[in-house]
């Protein structure tokens, strides 16, 4: 596809959100730039504590303390998110972009009918301008389109499988026909066949246009491979490489992506035959962030300019992205 | 003298719910057999609900099985005393947070092990427990003096391990032991079982959902499906040649990192 005649969606340029605790200033994300095209599935990989929920969190406009926005810009549709007050950005949630949040599907409260709860959802984002009748008919329409009973929303949580739950939230969230989706570690604590049908849902509804496009983060690059069609890398509160997946997973640039890929067991079966190796070490303290590039004490093939100086994230080859100074 | 090590015999557990009469009654395990040696990684796998867990329990003394019987070298498990079992059978679990007590340091979590090896001598202890905690790469002086909420929840469960390493079992279970870990410190987990049961000789119970990881460091995988064992063999037959339809299904699900699913139905 070309990229130029695709429509931008979303773009986040240069986000800086720190997180200000009493131990110290947390350099959570620390100048992370994103390009969301319409009909595009993106990937944010990377392992826990590099800041991908958060990144998430300010894509979607969501800077709540101890969180804070020092720098950068997410314009949705032309506008900056961060220019408008807090009451304007809640239009654009659950309109323009919603989010299914980790451990979501354990947020629906026990007591209360699926019903109840995207009643109360519904009228929490846009008051009462359409009657209850109306939000259950349309829930009842969009459950079916994502393959659960109707008769879900008439059950109670705790009557439904870990998969339902999930696809329940989906559909919830999902209510409002945003244009972007951003869904944070959607198959976590499921078992295999049911993340891959979950998976497979995800595809399917931007396939259907039910959402334009989505935003995946997971720590499981497997997973994300097979339904991105571009991938973010992240490690400590940067993003190392981006690229398309296919091209990121046949020949990674980063010294860091290519370690992660290299920790992946899969069952492949050469897999068996060599003994497959960590990254030892653990990610630098993002109180006080390395100045050089953030990977470079566990890095290999660091050289001295890499602990001095900061690599810039700038394209490599067509299409692909990487802040790294031997590439 | 047979030569294994652990044996288990028509293990059965049921589970009631509800009252005596309405109860249902649910095997959880249902009927399964299997004995493994000594050097061997024995991996488990099935989906969740599948009575893995429940397996790992039952040999772990912390279930009484309805019916069937665990031999520990050719000893019945419940006539041996808990002390004595104990420094040969030990588990490490999936959920490192209701393993350890919140209200005290990691420190006191050792200690606790140590009461179970009387004869050690006090320094002696405290150099295998620096010992230990390296080989999970983890920094001794840091983590010692430290509550369970300072950790994250991949340190845990290292911790757990480590833990474990202590009393130098000849069984270890492993109940999902990677569940928190990330994938950078994944595979050096992998590769200290691993090690384990090569150089030292231990027999390692793995118990997961993930067949990828069960391939990468098992002997020989059992499939289990709703209590019952479906599909055994060397791990090569059973994950790259798998006969039940149910293992053929959970191998067909498995993301793969060089191979992309057809997704039907768009």
């Amino acid at each position: 596809m070309d990229a130029e005649n695709r429509k931008i969606l979303i773009e986040a340029i240069n986000i800086k959100g720190y997180y200000y605790l009493p131990r110290g200033c947390v350099h959570a994300v620390d100048g992370c730039a994103l390009k969301l095209y319409e009909g595009e599935i993106i990937g944010i990989a990377g392992e826990s504590g590099c800041g991908k929920s958060t990144f998430g969190k300010l894509i979607m406009g969501y800077n709540k303390p101890p969180l804070r926005l020092v720098d950068g810009s997410v314009k949705m549709d032309g506008v900056n998110i961060y220019d408008l007050p807090w009451k304007e950005r809640k239009k654009f949630w659950g309109s323009f972009i919603a989010m299914i949040p980790q451990y979501s599907m354990n947020s629906l409260t026990p007591t209360h009918k699926v019903q109840a709860l995207i009643i109360d959802a519904i009228n929490e984002k846009i008051g009462s301008t359409i009657s209850k009748e109306e939000v259950i008919e349309r829930a009842k329409r969009r459950f079916e389109e994502l393959g659960l009973s109707p008769n879900v929303l008439e059950m109670y949580p705790f009557e439904l499988s870990g998969g339902m739950k999930q696809r329940a939230v989906i559909a919830i969230s999902s209510l409002l026909n945003p244009k972007v989706l951003i869904a944070d570690e959607p198959t976590s604590a499921l078992d295999v066949s049911t993340q891959r049908r979950l998976l497979e849902l995800l595809y399917y509804i931007v396939k259907r246009e039910i959402v334009k496009s989505m935003i995946v983060i997971s720590h499981d690059i497997a997973s994300l491979r097979q339904i991105c069609d571009y991938m973010y890398i992240m490690y400590a509160g940067k993003i190392m490489e981006g690229g398309p997946t296919e091209k990121m997973i046949s020949y990674p640039l980063h010294p860091y992506t290519k370690l992660l890929l290299n920790t992946v067991v899969t069952i492949d079966p050469e897999t068996r035959k060599r003994r497959l190796e960590g990254i030892p070490g653990v990610p630098p303290q993002l109180i006080e962030p390395p100045i050089g590039c953030r990977f470079s004490e566990r890095c290999p093939y660091a050289i001295d300019r890499c602990k001095r100086e900061e690599p810039q994230f700038s394209e490599a080859e067509p299409e692909r992205f990487v802040a790294c100074w031997l590439i | 003298m047979r030569d294994d090590l652990l044996r288990v015999e028509h293990l059965t557990k049921i589970f009631t719910t509800g009252f005596i009469i309405s109860g249902e009654r649910i095997a959880a395990v249902d009927d399964v057999s299997f004995e493994c040696k000594s050097g061997e990684v024995i991996g488990l796998i099935g989906e969740s609900g599948s009575g893995k867990t429940t397996i790992a329990r039952l040999i772990l003394k912390l279930l009484i099985p309805t019916s069937g019987q665990i031999y520990f070298r050719d000893q019945e498990i419940w006539t041996m005393p808990n002390s004595k079992y104990y420094r040969y059978v030990q588990g490490v679990f999936q959920d490192p947070y209701s393993s350890i007590n919140p209200v005290y340091r990691v420190k006191h979590l050792f200690d606790n092990t140590f009461n179970l090896l009387k004869e050690v001598s006090k320094n002696e202890l405290s150099h295998r427990v620096n010992e230990v905690l390296e080989m999970v790469h983890l920094k001794p002086e840091e983590v010692l003096k430290k509550h369970v909420d300072e950790l994250s929840g991949g340190e845990l469960q290292r911790i757990l391990l480590a833990n474990c390493l202590l009393v130098d079992p000849e069984v270890i279970l492993a109940d999902e032991p990677t569940s928190m870990i990330d994938a950078s410190m994944r595979v050096i987990v992998l590769n200290i079982l691993k090690n384990l049961s090569e150089k030292q000789k231990k027999l390692i119970i793995f118990i997961t959902h993930d067949i990828s990881q069960a391939f990468y460091i098992c002997d020989r995988i059992l499939v289990m499906y709703k209590g019952k064992i479906v599909e055994q063999g060397s791990t090569e037959q059973v994950v790259l040649k798998p006969q039940h339809p149910y293992t053929q299904r959970l191998i067909a699900d498995v993301p793969k990192l060089k191979q992309k699913w057809k997704i039907e139905n768009v």
